[in-house]
């Protein structure tokens, strides 16, 4: 019996040692093309026909600010932006590897089609979406379901939905929280001190920022005082449209007696307010309940603002910054930056496929410059996009990227229960430490001295890069690396998902040199300790 | 008024000449004015003010869960919702605690209740927005707890450690909302065990190692990559400066109750809160403006009495020894001290025997600088009837007083001009509060 158990785990050791000594020499074998990938598609006029009008336009805008662009990013870090804004962690060395052996022809492209096809993309933006769309508050007891409404969004976005559909859903569902996830964008709102009814005036405000890009609700109380062309009731006619939804024994349903009524600033009494969109009405098509209705008008291939808002998101968590600030204020009537009315156009020509725009986006120019040139880089560069933008992780990227950096192989959907559960409860000590950012993920709010803390001296980055050869990436690298420069390399490729420069691979191979045992596990974390405690760790570059 | 984020000459200096994003990172790490000469002469010019100055830190105490006014601050023995509880005489004639508030009654003369205050907030994350930032929860913003406030329109002075603080910090502490994270509470937990992450993890010499090599990676990244990059952007290394400057300030001592007398300990209570609250009074020496200590556990939606005693039990002698000791250490009148939860809780008792939530007439205690002693103001009704919500301060029977107007006092009593606008990150003019001063709660 000790015999067999002793074989057992001899056969998991000779197992999980051919594992990582094929990520430590880089020969991992596996079938090269993910599937969806289709390589061809990537050549062909169709794909390449609004890349390459993308490309135009942002050349021109380079020519006319007179910035240079910068060179194209190593395929590497171009596959750490991808991985960091979709699935919210860096690359794996297992996925580095893969990648290094397959050499597809279009790296951006072959990237995505992996990720498009594992739950973390899904996942991951489900999570910011919902942030948009329900926020990150608790919401009402019993009545709303966050991570039932989280999990339904990830669905559609693994099955790649259309998103006027998704949209139509969130806006226009009734029945039960439980029984039809898209119901909580609904119940979120539900007041416990009216009768837990929902709320039409915090439902026309996410509707607004969410789906269309506009700030409606600074009118909730009085027309706009800054110069805008919104009037108060501009903002409670919206409103209207969510007033018939109430919530029954049978959930949200919608009554058509109910009325929407508001005292508008200077107005004597209350009065019923008629519903109706503010503007592009005769996009409206009167049928169904009001909240059809507006579902409708909101998603119609005409109202342009929709897909606009969209792109503009969808840009955001590529880049780490919106096309325009503020992510939910998008003028009406222009002017626009380059790429936005064409990705808009392409995006609603395309029935509103977010894969095909996030595929498009990576294609691009712009997306591929490099954050780092032979000439003087300035705000001015970046702000033209001439130069890829450095932006700071979110708290949920530092610790995705913490946790994944410290493991050799990806942790995915496919991953052990247990490594995920771990990953889960560790991420989210670390943001809940680091500070979440809340709904405003866009807003850069400056960097805080407890994170710095957090990352010197911080649990999580002790536990994940102390001496531990079965859990730690930093200790397994150490010993099983054939040599000390691959050492070094292999650790700066799982954290920096690069390759260290000559100076930086000289300098801590020395350090490792004639290190052994738990001399050189500690040699080995005290380097990991040094990357993730960089600017090149924390931020997207 | 406006006051744009962007000309903190009080906090930052001369640095007008920056445009706003930058300044927000750069506030960004400030704490980070710390000790910029201009913030020191005013720290300094503060500490000189006469007798009578405005108050200069605050201490909240924090009841989250929304405790009962019944059991608590505003009883009604005898009456038909009182459901049995009874009430102890307090220190002033004729004013009544909870039993069980014993050493807060004797001590109430150096406090002010304010019994009647109202809201429209009826869940407990949105309730604990609008009772720590004096406004409602609004989609298109957040607004900054009181102590961010304090923070951002206070001096720095000569404090090396996080001037706003979160012990035993819940699920919401203070935040810095539009003002930055910057502003954010630095969140601790009990002061019996060390203070998380300011404690190096290796050696003195291997810690210095780290920190040589962590400047060959920094040099390579920074090459070829945007101008100024560390000054215009990342603050990177300027942030793990003022890090490590706190992790070797000697007034991270405050943090520890250790250094306190085993009478002093005993006095607080031997609870975790007990021991925050003595914490507290440390932290407010050496400068921390703002310190908030949470006593979560009171959402007795069944078995409410019971709930109650246990945490009065936790409660009384930690309220009680705290305002003594701000008397004994001379900090009693630099500080200012708010105790209170979300919301209070229904007059009625339910089937489950326990309070639900009720924002419609709930009591919040305040005590020190610039607030009158001895004053119990607004009423409840004894039949459990429900406060009106006012929108202007007045005070009346049957009318209740708005959580905004507590925010304006406080403010006024520590000097800050409740009504002074503040320009949003997207140039929306922002007061720091709505509300207005009460006037019956001011000491002078």
């Amino acid at each position: 019996m000790i015999a067999r158990r002793l074989l057992f785990v001899l056969v998991c050791v000779l197992g999980v040692a051919g594992l990582i000594g094929g990520l430590l020499y880089g020969d991992a074998t596996e079938n090269p093309n993910p599937p969806g990938h289709q390589p061809q598609f990537y050549s062909q006029a169709e794909f390449r026909q609004v890349v390459d009008q993308l490309n135009a336009e942002f050349a021109a805008h380079w020519r006319e600010q007179e910035v240079s662009p910068t060179p194209r990013a190593p395929d590497l870090t171009i596959l750490r932006r991808i991985s960091l804004g979709l699935t919210g962690a860096v690359p794996s060395l297992e996925e580095i590897r893969m990648f290094e052996e397959a050499r597809p022809e279009h790296p951006e492209q072959w990237w995505l089609s992996r990720l498009f096809a594992d739950r973390r993309y899904s996942d991951y933006v489900a999570e910011r979406l919902a942030r948009a769309y329900v926020g990150t508050e608790n919401g009402p007891f019993l009545l709303y379901r966050r991570r039932r409404f989280v999990l339904w969004l990830s669905d559609q976005l693994h099955q790649n939905t259309r998103y006027d559909e998704i949209v139509r859903h969130l806006i226009s569902d009734s029945g039960l929280w439980t029984d039809n996830p898209a119901v909580n964008f609904v119940t979120v709102t539900c007041m416990q001190d009216q009768n837990n009814q929902p709320d039409p005036v915090r439902l026309a405000g996410r509707t607004t920022r969410a789906f269309l890009g506009v700030r409606l609700d600074c009118v909730q109380c009085h027309d706009d005082n800054l110069g805008g062309p919104w009037l108060q009731s501009d903002f409670h006619e919206l409103a209207a449209y969510f007033a018939p939804a109430g919530q029954s024994l049978v959930g949200i349903r919608d009554d058509p007696k109910k009325q929407y009524e508001y005292q508008y600033l200077h107005a004597e009494k209350a009065e019923n307010v008629p519903f109706r969109p503010p503007f592009n009405q005769d996009l409206v098509q009167p049928n169904g309940t009001p909240r059809e209705q507006l579902a409708r008008w909101v998603t119609h291939k005409e109202n342009r603002p929709f897909a606009r808002a969209m792109v503009n998101r969808m840009w955001a968590l590529m880049f780490g910054k919106p096309l325009v600030e503020p992510i939910d204020s998008i003028p009406l009537e222009g002017p626009y930056p380059p790429g936005l009315e064409l990705l808009a156009d392409d995006f609603i020509a395309h029935q509103f496929d977010i894969q095909r725009l996030v595929r498009v986006i990576a294609a691009s120019d712009v997306y591929q410059r490099d954050s780092q040139a032979d000439f003087e880089i300035t705000m001015d560069h970046e702000d033209a996009w001439a130069a890829f933008p450095l932006t700071r992780l979110r708290p949920e990227q530092m610790a995705g990227g913490l946790l994944q950096a410290s493991s050799l192989t990806t942790i995915d959907a496919d991953s052990h229960i247990i490594k995920k559960l771990i990953r889960f409860g560790q991420e989210a000590e670390f943001v809940k430490r680091y500070g979440d950012m809340g709904e405003d993920e866009f807003d850069d709010r400056g960097g805080t001295i407890p994170q710095r803390l957090l990352m010197l001296n911080g649990n999580l980055v002790q536990e994940r890069t102390a001496p531990n050869r079965l859990l730690n990436a930093a200790s397994r690298i150490g010993a099983l690396a054939p040599t000390d420069d691959q050492a070094v390399e292999t650790a700066y490729l799982a954290v920096l998902s690069r390759r260290p420069t000559a100076e930086e691979a000289r300098y801590f191979s020395e350090r490792l040199q004639g290190a052994k045992g738990d001399k050189r596990a500690e040699r080995m974390e005290d380097l990991y300790w040094t990357l993730v405690n960089s600017t090149e760790f924390s931020w997207n570059h | 008024m406006t006051n744009s984020l962007s000309i903190q000459k009080t906090d930052c200096g001369s640095i007008a000449h920056w445009n706003r994003r930058t300044l927000l990172k750069a506030a960004g790490v400030s704490g980070l004015c710390w000790l910029t000469p201009v913030a020191e002469m005013l720290a300094r010019a503060a500490e000189k003010s006469p007798r009578g100055a405005p108050a200069k830190s605050v201490i909240l105490l924090w009841l989250q869960g929304g405790p009962s006014q019944l059991e608590t601050f505003d009883p009604h023995p005898g009456k038909y919702i009182a459901a049995g509880t009874k009430a102890i005489k307090t220190k002033l004639p004729g004013v009544l605690l909870a039993e069980g508030m014993e050493q807060t009654a004797e001590a109430l003369d150096s406090a002010a209740l304010v019994r009647s205050v109202v809201s429209r907030e009826g869940d407990h994350e949105r309730a604990t927005y609008n009772v720590k930032t004096g406004y409602r929860p609004d989609p298109t913003l957040v607004h900054p707890s009181i102590g961010a406030v304090i923070c951002h329109q206070l001096p720095v002075g000569m404090t090396e450690i996080p001037r706003h603080v979160s012990i035993l910090p819940g699920t919401w502490p203070g935040r810095g909302g539009y003002l930055g994270d910057q502003y954010d509470a630095f969140k601790t937990f009990d002061p019996q065990g060390p203070i998380p992450d300011v404690q190096e993890r290796v050696s003195k010499e291997r810690f210095l190692e780290r920190r040589k090599a962590l400047q060959v990676v920094e040099q390579a990244f920074a090459r070829g990559r945007l101008k100024g990059m560390e000054e215009h952007k990342t603050l990177q290394s300027t942030t793990i400066g003022q890090a490590l400057k706190m992790m070797d300030s000697s007034q991270l001592k405050a943090f520890d109750v250790r250094e306190e007398s085993q009478s002093i300990r005993d006095q607080f209570g031997d609870t975790p809160f007990g021991r925050s609250c003595l914490a507290a009074v440390r932290l407010v020496e050496v400068g921390v403006r703002c310190v908030e200590v949470e006593l979560s556990g009171w959402d007795s939606h069944a078995n409410n009495h019971d709930i109650h005693k246990s945490q009065v039990k936790t409660l009384d002698p930690a309220l009680a020894a705290l305002l003594r000791t701000l008397k004994e250490r001379g900090l009693f009148e630099q500080t200012l001290v708010l105790c209170g939860g979300e919301f209070g809780r229904t007059p009625k008792v339910n089937p489950a025997g326990g309070r639900d939530h009720w924002p419609h007439g709930f009591s919040v205690l305040l005590a020190g600088g610039g607030i009158r002693s001895g004053v119990v103001i607004g009423e409840t009704d004894p039949d459990g009837g429900e406060l009106k919500h006012p929108e202007e301060y007045e005070l009346e029977k049957g009318k209740g007083i708005q959580v905004a107007n507590l925010h304006a006092t406080v403010l006024h009593a520590l000097g800050i001009d409740a009504s002074k606008e503040l320009e949003t990150p997207v140039g929306r003019p922002m007061a720091l509060s709505k509300g207005t001063v009460i006037p019956s709660l001011l000491s002078t």
